[in-house]
């Protein structure tokens, strides 16, 4: 039976890139849509019409929306290299550090790369708090998912790579290896699985795109 | 199931809290027995911040001692663990991804949309109206004529949206804000809801929701004449629009 995968995503959208990691992981062949988000094609906005954003997962022509979401689709499509523990009581703890990720952690991470001043220093507190607790979760663990990487490894893709970027953009220091010695650890074996290599955007790309977005912003000021 | 075997199922909540009464519904659905315990949010017990540290909010359900948090992910926690009955989220894995979709809706547009109606005046409250009436509508036109929001069953998205109802009454004494006239189409599926004991039984008066509202707004005018009670001028107060404590 043909398999129709497509993904909505945008180049260097890290939460695009857990969707295509998750179906790598699971061997399941797709096609990617790249999207300019500047210019939304009309089929993002038909597929996504509440939230109008990427990424997008379209199986059979039917889409799903929001990246966790996704992930949770996905798992319960393709059986193989599951991502989610079996026990009720494990996949709510997974879920739990996955939202605590998108609602919390990241936001303070980005946040604490693109503003200034006393603003950037709130959120830089924030920021390592959340690598803190990150950072007792992953104690005596590979992975969040144990020995094998899981939906929170894969929803915590931005710490591996996007960080390090970010924090040179940012001229400031986050992840930093005294203090978060999981975390680093947890990083480097991240970044050893096929999978993940695969589709993660170069860094020098990924440095130029948001080096382009910090001048932008500072010229407007 | 054998008796005994819901031993220590202990549920941390708030009376007024529209997250906790999600995760009554669900135990009252599933026909589970429990202990209910109200958590004074201004003095919050030892055992919430031990089994909530991160975010150290209500509702957390702890069972057999191993806490659970957040509410949606409770209720499906709930709904995994006693698998064999009332199942709150549909077999199909698209019908499933569809539910989760509008459950997280819910969570992310309904508390805080609705927290401005009720705190905020003039120009601002009039914008927060037009952004609630926009949720209420693409909440109705999801909903179409369907008895719940899975279709035939009471499910997730039900579970997640009806305990907001119970602030309609307040939305409209404070904001002037008809839910059941923007969008008539959900009236008769709050009706359906309410007819079910589990949320009957789960979901505040009106009038006492509408009571606390006042409170909530006597406390804002303490702080802050009229405008939007950031969440540092109230000791604790609201945090990614959940009421996390508040003082009085």
């Amino acid at each position: 039976m043909a398999v129709e995968v497509k993904v909505f995503r945008s180049w260097g959208n890290p939460f695009s890139y857990r969707v295509e990691l998750a179906l790598r992981l699971k061997g399941v062949a797709y096609e990617h849509i790249e999207e300019d988000l500047s210019n939304k094609s009309t089929l993002l906005l038909d597929y996504n019409p509440v939230h109008k954003k990427v990424p997008v997962l379209l199986h059979h022509g039917k889409p799903i929306a929001e990246s966790l979401l996704i992930l949770e689709y996905i798992e319960e499509t393709w059986q193989e290299n599951p991502i989610l523990p079996k026990d009720p009581r494990e996949r709510a703890v997974a879920r739990f550090w996955c939202r605590f990720l998108d609602d919390k952690c990241l936001v303070a991470l980005w946040m604490s790369c693109w503003t200034e001043g006393e603003t950037q220093q709130n959120f830089m507190e924030q920021a390592k708090e959340c690598l803190h607790l990150l950072e007792e979760e992953l104690k005596g663990k590979k992975f969040f998912g144990g020995d094998s990487i899981g939906m929170v490894d894969i929803a915590a893709s931005s710490i591996a790579h996007w960080l390090g970027v970010l924090e040179e953009v940012a001229g400031i220091s986050l992840l930093d290896e005294e203090k978060y010695p999981n975390l680093c650890k947890w990083t480097e074996e991240f970044l050893k699985s096929d999978a993940v290599m695969e589709c993660l955007p170069k860094r020098a790309n990924l440095l130029a795109l948001f080096q382009t977005r910090k001048q932008a912003i500072s010229s407007v000021k | 199931m054998a008796e005994g075997e819901n031993k220590g199922l202990v549920l941390l909540d708030f009376w007024v809290s529209p997250f906790g009464q999600r995760c009554r519904i669900a135990l009252a659905e599933k026909g589970v027995e429990y202990e209910y315990r109200e958590e004074n949010l201004r003095d919050k017990s030892p055992l919430l911040l031990k089994s909530n540290p991160v975010h150290k909010k209500i509702p957390v359900l702890i069972h057999d001692g191993k806490p659970v948090c957040e509410s949606l992910i409770i209720v499906q926690y709930i709904d995994e663990a006693w698998p064999d009955r009332a199942p709150l989220l549909p077999a199909d894995s698209y019908a499933r991804a569809q539910a989760r979709f509008w459950a997280d809706l819910v969570d992310k547009k309904m508390y805080e949309s609705g927290t401005k109606l009720w705190k905020l005046k003039g120009e601002a409250q009039e914008e927060a109206k037009k952004e609630f009436i926009e949720i209420l509508k693409l909440l109705e036109g999801e909903l179409g004529d369907k008895k719940y929001f899975g279709g035939d069953t009471f499910g997730l998205v039900d579970i997640a949206l009806v305990p907001f109802t119970a602030w309609f009454y307040s939305y409209e004494a404070c904001a002037n804000l008809s839910a059941e006239k923007e969008a008539p189409k959900l009236v008769p599926w709050v009706k359906r809801c309410r007819e079910r004991e589990s949320v009957s039984k789960s979901l505040p008066d009106p009038l006492k929701v509408y009571e606390f509202v006042c409170f909530l707004k006597k406390l804002c005018s303490w702080h802050v004449n009229g405008h939007l009670c950031r969440p540092e001028y109230i000791v604790g107060g609201f945090r990614h629009g959940r009421l996390t404590s508040f003082v009085g």
